[in-house]
């Protein structure tokens, strides 16, 4: 038995010390951080477009993480400051992502903030963007003969739209796009850890 | 107390304990070399014989002369222990027929998402009006399919086929293991199926909803028992290498689903921690123990000489039980964690090395002056591959966690191709290997065409190394495009495009590959092709009177 023991406990406790290590330590630190000051709650339509980023993955492509200077030029290219544990207060799941197939998106909504190019850009992002390699959502909007009321017509750049039809938002849509403009984390942070005088 | 300051103390903590574990070691006589247990794989009288049920009867037997060396007795091996192996494998015939069919329909699915995904990356409009055919579903079912589908399934296959042989008994509860299979793959199909219509966690590598989870987590908690069970009735005295990394690596799988996966306790960068330590050490704890527990079995056995040094295979084994579970911190480097588990990952990634030397030492002594044998078994040659495959893998994983290199690969196709170079060219590899070796033993019938093996085996290593090279060069000058602000963005995109291309060419030539391996796979359980009775478990017999000759 003693042969099943030592590799049972060893195998255990390695992996023990692990989780401690990358689960229960952060855990214990960022318990008690406090939602960053400036930082809102999200509203019900953008909790709903958030569930819309993840169902459709848009995590494997976009991080939302501006880095620090030393790491890169995330500031030049107005991804914003670098982000602390307080942005990620209301993040359930987290999106940190980890890669950057497209550009990172913790502050689109200060960089987009046209809810029209949003939606025409998901509608068909080459529209907008001659070379980006980013997937269209037409199955986010319905292409109609007419608009009847209530919807929200995509406002497209001449030539996208089918001919004598027009592209209306679907719900998810707008949602999505409520989630995006929202994304703005421009508001300044105190140090994480204040040093106690 | 700052960070630096903190892992200095840890530092010098870890290399005191490191001391003491050294001294105890020496006590317990642990260096002493120990040629009895690393032979047990063989029976009495075996060494020297070769054993590669995917050859036919007359290559066998042109290994087993080519395989000759000074000082060979010529023995046969002891009846009885062979019919105990028989027994062992009689045991697990049906469990591991399961696993290997539902690994084989996983990995055609994963295969198929995989491509797909791949094309959409440079055809950004191809197969867009389905919402489930979106890039973002796409890739994430290839991923769980390959992950959960095909990987572990292979791995359950190694491990429930090896365990009564190396602990010479038979497998016990056998039943429980079926139910386990069944709940684990419709915990996966529901898992897929979920991704698909757009219910998921959210999380990589921890997508399937945890409601499904429940089933994967009692799936493997079923396969867990009837292993312990058979673990306890073991008639042998001491446990061979391979037992100690499959047992842990059971062990090691569900308490990382289940720690990852608990509902409504992870939040925020907390989250994310918990998040990259699940995604890497799974790989790192469940894929790679297991695989390597594969070849320290099936390489020594192929060529008939047991590896060159047991407590070098212990020390790698107890290395990468401790280092390879803290590694998940340098996915995060430079992101908004604490500063001291970014450090403590990166120092672990790099100690990884040393278990890294330890396999390849080991499997190096064993194969040296012997490597011409793979000239005549399929097999080994996967099994080569796959193990040279592990050290590269590993190696790049060490310096891409360095701080300076990972700021050019975060982010990048880069850490796709590394993940590719790990997960397929050394665990995929190695898992085609021993379904190789087990599954004429598995079905006492003979691979129909032996030739299809060998087209198997260079699609597939052409195809991971064209992906490989293709994506890690582009991975790196979109990185380097990134990081370079007087470059638009855009950039980073543009310079990709080719080596994208260049990874569908892989991808495609890999899936080809598997067309052929899950085809042959068929013909091979449909009794097609032609008919021959030679059972490949009782040649040992029929070998001696060519060797007399």
């Amino acid at each position: 038995m003693k042969n099943e023991l030592r590799l049972a406990g060893g195998a255990v406790v390695a992996l023990a010390i692990a989780a401690a290590a990358l689960v229960v330590l952060p855990y214990i630190q960022v318990r008690d951080i406090a939602p960053a000051a400036g930082l809102k709650p999200y509203t019900e339509t953008q909790l709903r477009g958030r569930q819309v980023y993840i169902s459709e993955g848009c995590m494997y492509c976009h991080s939302q993480q501006p880095r620090d200077r030393t790491m890169g030029p995330d500031a030049e290219r107005g991804w914003g400051r670098p982000s602390v544990p307080g942005d990620y207060y209301y993040d359930k799941p987290h999106l940190l992502g980890s890669m950057r197939t497209g550009p990172d998106l913790f502050n689109i909504g200060v960089r987009q903030p046209s809810k029209d190019w949003n939606l025409g850009h998901l509608y068909q992002p080459r529209a907008y963007v001659r070379d980006s390699i980013m997937p269209a959502y037409p199955f986010l909007f319905t292409v109609k003969s007419a608009a009847e009321e209530g919807d929200q017509v995509v406002n497209l750049p001449p030539g996208v739209t089918p001919a004598g039809k027009v592209v209306v938002a679907n719900r998810e849509a707008l949602d999505l796009v409520a989630y995006l403009i929202g994304l703005d984390h421009t508001y300044p942070i105190l140090p994480a850890e204040p040093k106690k005088p | 107390m700052d960070s630096a300051v903190l892992s200095l103390l840890g530092a010098f903590l870890l290399s005191i304990i490191g001391l003491f574990a050294f001294i105890w070691s020496m006590r317990k006589g642990l260096l002493v070399e120990n040629p009895k247990a690393a032979s047990m794989i063989f029976a009495k009288g075996e060494i020297g014989r070769v054993d590669d049920p995917a050859l036919l009867a007359g290559d066998h037997e042109r290994m087993q002369i080519a395989a000759h060396e000074e000082g060979d007795s010529g023995s046969q091996a002891d009846p009885a222990e062979i019919e105990d192996r028989i027994e062992s494998d009689r045991s697990t015939s049906f469990p591991v027929f399961m696993f290997i069919a539902f690994a084989c329909f996983w990995l055609l699915i994963g295969s198929a998402a995989g491509l797909t995904s791949s094309l959409k990356l440079h055809m950004p409009d191809l197969l867009t009006e389905e919402a489930w055919l979106s890039f973002g579903r796409l890739r994430t079912i290839h991923l769980n399919a390959v992950m959960y589908g095909w990987v572990s399934n292979g791995c359950l296959a190694v491990i429930v086929w090896l365990l009564p042989r190396l602990l010479r008994t038979r497998l016990y509860g056998p039943m429980w293991v079926m139910l386990g299979g069944t709940f684990l793959n419709a915990g996966i199909a529901a898992g897929v199926g979920a991704i698909a219509m757009g219910w998921t966690d959210g999380m990589e590598y921890l997508e399937i909803p945890w409601q499904i989870g429940i089933f994967i987590f009692s799936g493997l908690a079923l396969i867990i028992l009837s292993a312990l069970y058979t673990l306890a009735n073991r008639r042998v005295k001491e446990l061979y290498v391979s037992a100690w990394y499959m047992i842990a690596a059971l062990l090691w799988i569900a308490l990382l689903y289940f720690v990852a996966k608990l509902p409504g306790v992870h939040t925020g960068v907390q989250q994310a921690t918990t998040n990259w330590w699940y995604g890497h050490t799974v790989l790192g704890l469940w894929l790679t123990p297991t695989s390597l527990g594969a070849i320290y079995y099936f390489l020594p056995k192929i060529i008939g000489r047991p590896i060159r040094s047991y407590n070098v295979s212990l020390l790698g084994f107890w290395t990468l039980a401790f280092f390879y579970g803290q590694v998940g911190g340098h996915h995060l480097i430079g992101g908004p964690i604490p500063g001291w588990l970014v450090t403590l990952s990166i120092v672990q990634s790099v100690m990884m090395i040393i278990p890294v030397i330890a396999f390849t030492i080991n499997q190096g002594g064993t194969l040296w002056g012997r490597m011409y044998l793979a000239r005549y078994s399929p097999t080994l040659r996967f099994m080569m591959f796959g193990g040279l495959m592990y050290m590269l893998s590993s190696l790049q994983g060490s310096i891409a966690a360095l701080r300076n290199v990972n700021g050019v690969a975060h982010f990048t196709h880069f850490t796709v191709a590394h993940a590719h170079l790990g997960v397929y060219a050394f665990v995929s590899i190695v898992l085609f290997g021993s379904i190789y070796f087990m599954l004429p033993r598995v079905l006492n019938w003979e691979w129909p065409y032996p030739k299809l093996i060998t087209l198997h085996f260079w699609l597939v290593v052409i195809g991971i190394s064209i992906y490989f090279v293709s994506l890690t060069i582009g991975g790196w000058l979109q990185g380097t495009a990134m990081l370079d602000a007087a470059r638009p963005f855009l950039d980073s995109v543009r310079v990709t495009i080719p080596y994208l291309e260049g990874r569908s060419v892989g991808g495609a030539l890999m899936t080809l590959g598997h067309v052929v391996f899950v085809g042959h796979f068929f013909a091979m359980a449909l009794r097609f092709g032609p008919h021959r009775t030679g059972a490949a478990l009782f040649w040992q017999s029929k070998l001696e009177p060519a060797l007399e000759k």
